[in-house]
């Protein structure tokens, strides 16, 4: 059963770094760019439903703050786009992932000041209660995280394959030029890749959340969650899931068989191996832009 | 359209047909680079009129900057009874000029029927949209065959295919063709016009051909210009042009003695692709 209950935590925790690693690849295939406030965007999103449940807040019932939440994320994501990145049109890509890097900073000040950088517990029903599947105990939290994260993946599925501006996504993201010629607009597009990228990382947000404390340097989980997108083969959305899964399963499993202390390097280890053995990733598409 | 009565009053008619398009002394910039440098030109209804020229010469930048994809320094676009110099290129689209770029430019993973619903991304009439796919499939009967297969896993033909079929879904009055021979066989590039001919009579669409492969752009079109250096030097009914002793000098191949002497700029510039 141990070993179970190693799979089942290992697969939650994938998920949340899955979960934030379909950020970075979100944005990455629509724009080019690297947010690297993609896991501060994740602990924003924790913090805001943080703040709009617990009583010592505003005490709101948990199932109104989270979609009050993802909703604010998401407009977050939108108006940064609008707002800030589409004014840097034209600078160099390393502009906009520096710009999303002094974010972060940012972000976490503000958490910081505006909930306090002690450890807090998000008030939300599904944590610290068990369920059992005949002999097997297994935490709500975990199983709630690993059924919200296949939801969200099948509704992302079938958002970017049968909706019309889902697929337009990524008819944008694969030839930018055509969609403009098509009358695509591309600007708009982008803007709703990142109001993707902030609501999803809402929901991964509230889903750590609900495991465990919180504090304003949770984003710095982020790193993690980079290192699974380029796993996974930075790109490829499922890639990226995978990537946060496996991420996620090496972890318990490399400090319950290896010594502590070489255990926590064993995800980055895999990815200097993957860079050097597959540097496109596991679930890398072949198809390279033309020149 | 009537296909019929369009064949019919085309000989006689051509000249007094309505300009849809009017080009007024256009500038357009790569930074400092001054890639269209003054060019006017005139599209009239239910003709294919092309523009020819060399590599470089700003064929690609006169299209781009129709469609909107790039804003002109000067000038007008008149189209519609309105200057559409500057537009975005969504409101284009929907004003219906559609613009098939040079180089096919499809969405290579998705597939040949998702590009072909991404020509129609303005349209909001799912039944039209429907009907016309089944239009675009009976001009190119392979794209059928291959409606479910991703459109980076076609020949550069088929992409062709693909890009005017996308560019048709639109539903426009003007199609604007960047050298859809660009890199065909022979074989492939005479079904590519004759389609382009078919399309132009039954569809009705008004086309403006951009072609390095002088011969049988002239053999399509109504109507030619000569672009060089970003300006047009030249301009008359496509059979003229055709038989004009520069033009069959420079762009069909016909050698003459003064040619072989080659002091002539525009030979020199030339670079066949
Ligand atoms: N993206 C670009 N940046 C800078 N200059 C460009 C760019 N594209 C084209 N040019 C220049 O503009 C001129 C016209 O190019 P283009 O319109 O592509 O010509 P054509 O389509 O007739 O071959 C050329 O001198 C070319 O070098
Ligand atoms: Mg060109």
């Amino acid at each position: 059963m141990d070993v179970l209950q190693l799979l089942v935590s290992g697969l939650a925790n994938g998920c949340v770094y899955g979960l934030i690693a379909l950020g970075f690849v979100l944005i990455y295939k629509a724009t080019e760019a690297v947010n690297f406030a993609q896991g501060d965007f994740m602990m924003l999103g924790a913090f805001i439903t943080l703040g709009l449940t617990n009583e010592q807040f505003w005490g709101l019932p948990f199932w109104v703050s989270v979609p009050i939440a993802i909703l604010c994320m998401g407009a977050f994501g939108y108006l940064l786009d609008m707002l800030v990145l589409r004014r840097m049109f034209g600078q160099s890509q390393v502009a906009v992932v520096i710009l999303t890097i002094a974010l972060g900073f940012v972000l976490r000040f503000a958490a910081g000041v505006i909930w306090g950088h002690q450890p807090v517990s998000l008030e939300s029903p599904i944590a610290g209660k068990d369920v059992r599947f005949g002999g097997l105990v297994l935490g709500l939290d975990e199983v709630t995280i690993i059924v919200v994260t296949v939801l969200l993946t099948v509704l992302l599925y079938f958002y970017f394959n049968r909706t019309k501006l889902g697929v337009a996504m990524q008819a944008a993201s694969q030839n930018q030029l055509a969609a403009y010629y098509m009358g695509i607009p591309v600007k708009r597009i982008h803007s709703l890749i990142w109001a993707l990228a902030g609501a999803v990382a809402a929901v991964a947000g509230i889903l750590f959340a609900s495991k465990g404390s919180i504090d304003p340097s949770i984003g710095l989980l982020g790193i993690k969650a980079f290192a699974a997108a380029v796993i996974g083969g930075f790109g490829s959305l499922p890639g990226a899931l995978l990537g946060g899964i496996i991420v996620g399963l090496i972890e318990p499993f490399a400090s319950y068989y290896i010594a502590a202390g070489y255990s926590q390097i064993m995800p980055y280890l895999l990815l200097f191996l993957i860079l050097v053995f597959r540097p496109h990733g596991i679930l890398a598409q072949v198809h390279r832009k033309k020149v | 359209m009537n296909a019929l009565t369009d064949i019919a009053a085309r000989p006689a008619a051509a000249p007094e047909k309505a300009v849809v398009l009017s080009v007024r002394n256009l500038e357009s910039y790569y930074g400092p680079i001054m890639a269209i440098r003054g060019c006017s030109l005139e599209v009239r209804e239910g003709q294919i009129v092309t523009v020819l020229g060399a590599n470089g010469a700003g064929k690609t930048t006169l299209m781009k900057t129709i469609s909107g994809v790039m804003d002109p320094e000067k000038g007008q676009i008149m189209y519609g009874g309105e200057n559409i110099a500057g537009a975005a290129p969504d409101k284009v689209v929907r004003k219906g000029i559609v613009h098939v770029p040079e180089g096919r430019e499809v969405f290579p993973l998705l597939t040949v029927e998702e590009n072909l619903r991404m020509g129609a991304f303005v349209r909001n009439d799912a039944d039209g949209v429907r009907k016309d796919e089944e239009m675009v499939f009976s001009y190119f009967p392979i794209l059928a065959e291959r409606r479910r297969q991703a459109a980076g896993t076609l020949s550069g033909g088929q992409q062709q295919m693909l890009a005017i079929g996308r560019g048709l879904m639109a539903r426009p009055k003007l199609m604007l063709l960047d050298e859809p021979s660009l890199g065909l066989s022979p074989l492939l590039v005479k079904e590519i016009f004759q389609i382009i001919r078919r399309l132009n009579r039954e569809q009705g669409v008004t086309m403006m051909l951009v072609e390095q492969n002088a011969k049988v752009a002239l053999e399509v079109a109504d109507y030619g210009y000569v672009m060089e250096l970003g300006r047009i030097v030249m301009a008359d009914d496509a059979k003229r042009l055709l038989q004009s002793k520069d033009i069959q000098e420079f762009y069909l191949g016909v050698q003459s003695e003064e040619s072989q002497r080659g002091q002539k700029r525009w030979k020199q510039k030339k670079t066949w692709r």
